[in-house]
């Protein structure tokens, strides 16, 4: 019996059929049809001693030929499969994610620590002193004894005393006070910034809070002048704002200060006062056992509430202490970057 | 303070625009609050002339104006004002313009009209009209040369500058201390106002004297007496330069003390003389219950405190704030008392405050302490002004009790001063021409000094450096060069417990709280209600913002539990919350204790979402969790002991943490009873530490482990114990093992074959050796110690696997 082979049309056969095998079983029973030991290509081979001699080496040649294709086929589709199984199956990429909780810190935190990194940068040691200090350090040594009018610049909330009998005690209006307190513990050089509460007998509105957040600075050393001054706080305000800010220095009152100025930005069109500053009063300076022909320095506070307003583009103070999370929320974006 | 610029210009000439002059006051510490314009009302109301004047055919009290105002033709306007003259320069209000309508006073626009017949294409405007007075009398004449058509407020406006003085600048109080402001600031100089009068021969001091009983309470007290003044409106000009900074006019007496204290910044009081019980003033402090019928027609009880004027036998003024009723001025007053004092601030204030909602215009100036020495210049110049307006006669001389009189110091200033603070040393020129604009009368002393000494109307010019600041700040702060810091940094302090408190921040937020500030002051009661049996004593403040919350915190947790509250309703899923901030408590006869403390709340439930999950109400272990990713963060081992005696948690879910031994702080459930006290619904747990005493127990210098590079043996060890034994109990029995790295609970079982009253807890256990590999020998020889020591410590049993 003579066979007959049609090596092409066996070929087509089991090139579709081994696109149709979808999956590692299909492939495995491709395999075994085709090229197992009773497969169907195994079976023409198996036959080609029996073919008439003039056809033997054509059919023999083209079916060991068409052998190695099918079995490079199969390794590609085997390839193919695996890829398309590691790749899993199509989700829909817009049903929500998962979240974990995100964090944060408040916003008087961000700013503050904005504040002081950029201070540090500038060579300032951080220190911090207390809520809750003496009338002769928030007032007195500061050059605002009682009856002063520059007492009514600090409308000040007093600790009731009947339980210390010791020194009046008050909560601070300002910062100020640690300018006393660091010079009574360091020696020139000094450059020190002091962030902490303070606090003011003051009806709220959207831009009064009863309590804020200062940051006071001081600086003394042999020879500073008010160049000193105004090379810093341009510094600072630059790194804190960005460096095209505009800033203008104007006179102001402070009693511990003198010269006294406050520093203004240019935000939006309006200048804005930002800090006030000024000389260290010679006084303070010889009140520290110092000689005040030979060091000088100068001193400036600011809010930080305010800042944070400016930087934030907050309109109502009365929001930082309220610490409702849908204010507090707004502020992750700023995590670690303030 | 209101400063009208046409009264400002008496004194000072300048060629600056509005603004201008405006910035430079503020930047040399005059702050300029707000510009005011009079005379932006009048729109469509221009300068015309009366050409003729006609009779109106239909009314005999009306008559036809034709009135030129620049426009190409004149226009006809029907007018009934009596004094209307062809010739007069006048206000004219064009069709379109906004007039107060003189009966109801409120705003009307002008349109075209009839009246009786004949069109009227305008007004010719009376005072009341335009606002100007109460005058509807007659039309207002213009005194102009101005061209016709000009606005009308080209010739009646006025720009005003609303001057916000600093406490240590009294004389920017005064019309006087702006313009030397003004003066210095543009190299002007000011012309000073007239203050010489002719006096009679006899004696004021044989007439009067005055008797200052409180010497402290007035340190001058200076009186001229004036005989035969006519009491009487004041003249025009006087009025307006009142009206235009803001205060009525009432007589020429009055008008002329007030026009001076406007002036110069010194309040100034005259006396009805005929009124004063024997002829004398004398300075004292008030009688109990004494009364004092006021100006302002109030009567009020005077107390011991209250320094007052008087005569021989009554008060008659409250010193510096206002004068009483009896003396006032009246028309038939023929002599007056004109005083001039100083009077200290502080008891000014105390007397304000107690019988004055706001205060006067003389005890603010009073209040920002004024220098003694102004008394004399303010007294002659407003006897000059009285005579000058009331006619009368002053008696020689001035009575002048002066029992604080004080040796005016010259300050003498450097050269090398001058540079060392601003930074530039301007030339002697430049800086005597300061001075001396400013009146600040100034010596040259060579090779390099000034010497200098403060003018009447200050009080600040005491050291060197302020006089710096005037030059200074009169150069412009901004012209100043601008340096960096020289010199090296300074050393730093290191402040363990700020430290901390910045790193706790860091770990919580980085752990998905969020950080809330809150206010340091609460109620009693609040502070009460989160220490159920009875906290520490705490801090009472004296005027607390809110009566209700007159504390300062002992606790963070009143406001930490409100914020909990106030927050539920918007968070979605689980609610953690923290604060590190101070707490205060009371310290006897020192300063107050601050301590820092750390609260951290955690509650609510993490709901299930699409992607599966189940509704989990936040728990204990949620917040021992974050304890324990705490304790990892920054470095503390926290021991947890079960219960704590704090009243406020829950007993059975609360434990007490230590570090070291030491008591750090509380974890656990707040007690269902205190949270709802706060509105808080549902559970929330509790994180507390007192970081000031976590502090010290943290040490600053670690040694990081290298990690082995000798692989780990894992094994489970199931254990049957006793119901009372703890998981951490037995867990730091295991890692007692030098050979284990790691110990951790993954089981806890209880029920068959388990007998009741015991429990299963599986421990799966790292070993673990940083200098080899262990073998099977060396972890079976460690598990069986562990074993060993677990049975004979805790009767721990194996259990079969």
């Amino acid at each position: 019996m003579a066979l007959e082979v049609n090596l092409d049309a066996l070929e087509s056969e089991a090139r579709s059929a081994l696109a149709a095998a979808n999956d590692a079983d299909a492939l495995e029973d491709w395999r075994v049809s085709w090229l197992g030991r009773r497969g169907r290509l195994t079976t023409v081979l198996r036959g080609v001693r029996d073919l008439p001699a003039e056809q033997r080496p054509t059919i023999g040649a083209g079916a060991n030929r068409l052998k190695g294709e099918l079995e490079s086929a199969l390794a590609a589709r085997q390839d193919e499969l695996a890829a398309a199984e590691s790749d899993g199956p199509t989700i829909d990429v817009t049903l929500p994610g998962r979240r974990p909780p995100l964090g944060s810190l408040h916003p008087v935190t961000l700013t503050r620590r904005k504040m002081e990194r950029t201070f540090r940068d500038l060579g300032f040691d951080v220190v911090e002193g207390p809520d809750i200090e003496l009338e002769e350090y928030n007032f007195d040594r500061l050059r605002i004894p009682a009856g002063h009018p520059a007492r009514d610049m600090w409308d000040t909330i007093w600790i009731a005393d009947d339980h210390s009998g010791g020194p009046r005690q008050l909560l601070r209006t300002h910062t100020s006070p640690m300018q006393i307190r660091y010079l009574e513990r360091r020696e020139p050089p000094i450059r020190v910034i002091v962030p902490g509460a303070c606090y003011r007998y003051e009806a709220t509105d959207a831009t009064h809070e009863w309590m804020l957040t200062q940051i006071e600075g001081l600086v003394i050393d042999q020879d500073l002048s008010f160049a000193h001054l105004k090379g810093t706080l341009e510094a600072f305000v630059r790194r804190m704002f960005g460096g095209e800010i505009e800033t203008r220095f104007r006179c102001d009152y402070f009693p511990f200060v003198e010269p006294g100025a406050e520093l203004g930005v240019r935000w939006q069109g309006d200048w804005l006062e930002v800090l006030g500053c000024g000389m260290v009063h010679p006084e303070i300076i010889e009140d520290a056992g110092l000689d005040s022909s030979r060091y000088t320095g100068f001193a400036f506070g600011m809010g930080v509430e305010r800042v944070a307003m400016l930087q934030y583009g907050v309109r109502d103070i009365r929001h930082f202490y309220r610490n409702d999370i849908r204010f507090l929320r707004e502020f992750d974006r700023f995590r670690g970057s303030a | 303070m209101d400063v009208p610029l046409k009264w400002l210009a008496q004194y000072v000439d300048w060629d600056l625009t509005v603004e201008e002059l405006a910035h430079r006051l503020s930047m040399a510490g005059a702050e300029v609050e707000s510009i005011k314009r009079s005379g932006a009302e009048w729109k469509h109301v221009v300068v015309g002339r009366v050409q003729a004047v006609e009779p109106h055919p239909n009314a005999d009290r009306l008559r036809l104006a034709t009135v030129e105002y620049g426009g190409s033709e004149p226009l006809q306007v029907v007018c009934g004002a009596p004094n209307l003259e062809a010739g007069q320069t006048i206000a004219f209000a064009q069709v379109g313009a906004a007039l107060l309508d003189p009966s109801t006073r409120e705003p009307r626009k002008l349109r075209k009209g009839k009246i009786r017949g004949v069109t009227s294409m305008g007004m010719i405007c009376s005072e009341r009209e335009l606002g100007l007075s109460d005058d509807h009398e007659g039309i207002l004449v213009l005194d102009t040369d101005v061209a016709l058509g000009s606005p009308l407020s080209d010739v009646l406006g006025d720009v005003v500058l609303d001057i916000k003085p600093t406490p240590n600048r009294p004389d920017h109080f005064s019309i006087l201390g702006i313009a030397r402001e003004v003066a210095a600031l543009t190299d002007g100089a000011v012309r000073e106002p007239v203050d010489s009068y002719p006096e009679a021969d006899s004696s004021a001091s044989d007439r009067t004297s005055v008797q200052i009983d409180d010497p402290d309470g007035c340190p001058r007290y200076t009186a001229i007496l004036i005989e035969g003044v006519r009491v009487g409106p004041s003249p025009q000009w006087m009025q307006d330069a009142l009206s235009s900074a803001g205060m009525r006019p009432i007589n020429n007496i009055v008008d002329s003390t007030n026009y001076v204290m406007l002036e110069w910044g010194q309040p100034l009081h005259a006396f009805d003389f005929g009124i004063l019980r024997e002829s004398r003033i004398v300075v004292r402090r008030a009688r109990a219950s004494e009364q004092l019928a006021l100006l302002d027609g109030s009567n009020i009880e005077l107390q011991p405190d209250d320094l007052v004027i008087a005569d021989a036998e009554r008060a008659v003024a409250l010193a510096g704030i206002m004068g009483g009723a009896e003396s006032e001025i009246s028309d038939d007053t023929t002599t007056i008392l004109l005083e001039t004092a100083n009077f200290q601030e502080a008891s000014i204030r105390r007397s304000r405050a107690r019988h004055t909602e706001t205060g006067t215009e003389a005890s603010r100036r009073f209040e920002k302490s004024l220098n003694p020495e102004l008394c004399e210049l303010a007294a002659r110049r407003a006897a000059a002004l009285i005579i000058e307006t009331a006619g009368g006669q002053a008696l020689s001389g001035i009575v002048d009790a002066y029992p604080g009189k004080r040796h005016i110091p010259q300050v003498v200033v450097g050269q090398p001063r001058i540079e060392q603070i601003l930074g530039l040393l301007p030339s002697v020129e430049t800086t005597r021409g300061i001075l001396t604009a400013l009146g600040i009368s100034n010596r040259w002393l060579p090779p390099n000094r000034y010497s200098v000494s403060c003018p009447p109307w200050r009080s600040d010019i005491n050291v060197p450096d302020d006089v710096v600041e005037e030059i200074g700040r009169i150069i412009g702060y901004d012209n100043l060069p601008s340096e960096p810091l020289p010199g090296a940094v300074p050393e730093h302090d290191i402040d363990p417990e700020r430290t901390l408190s910045e790193h706790i921040r860091d770990v919580l937020s980085g752990l998905g709280l969020r950080e809330i500030i809150t206010y340091a002051a609460v109620g009693a009661d609040e502070l009460d209600a989160v220490s159920p049996d009875g906290g520490s004593p705490s801090i009472k403040l004296q005027n607390p913002m809110n009566t209700e919350r007159d504390r300062m915190r002992t606790s963070l947790r009143p406001w930490g539990l409100r914020t909990f509250a106030l927050n539920q309703r918007e968070s979605r899923g689980g609610l953690a919350l923290f604060e590190v901030g101070k707490v205060f408590l009371p310290n006897p006869g020192g300063q107050a204790t601050e301590r820092r403390m750390l609260l951290a709340l955690i509650g609510g439930a993490l709901t299930p979402s699409m992607h599966g999950g189940e509704l989990r109400p936040l728990d204990f272990y949620d917040a021992k969790g974050v304890l324990e990713q705490l304790g990892h963060g920054i470095g503390a081992e926290f021991a947890i002991a079960q219960h704590t005696d704090d009243a406020a948690l829950s007993r059975g879910q609360s434990a007490a943490l230590t570090v070291a031994g030491q008591s750090v702080g509380v974890i656990g459930r707040v007690q269902p009873a205190v949270a709802s006290l706060f509105n808080v619904e549902g559970d929330v747990f509790a994180i507390e530490i007192s970081i000031s005493e976590l502090a010290p127990l943290i040490d600053g210098v670690v040694t990081v482990a290298s990690p082995s590079v000798y692989p780990a043996a894992v094994e489970d060890l199931a254990l049957i114990v006793d119901e009372s034994l703890t998981a951490g109990e037995l867990e730091a029995a295991i890692r007692g093992n030098g050979l284990v790295e790691h110990v951790e609970l993954f089981d806890v079982y209880r029920g068959e074959p388990i007998a009741d009253g015991s429990k299963s807890l599986a421990f799966r256990v790292h070993y673990r050796s940083p200098d080899r590999t262990l073998s099977e020998r060396d972890v079976e020889k460690a598990r069986r110690g562990i074993v060993r020591r677990l049975a004979s410590q805790f009767g721990a049993e194996l259990r079969d696997s």
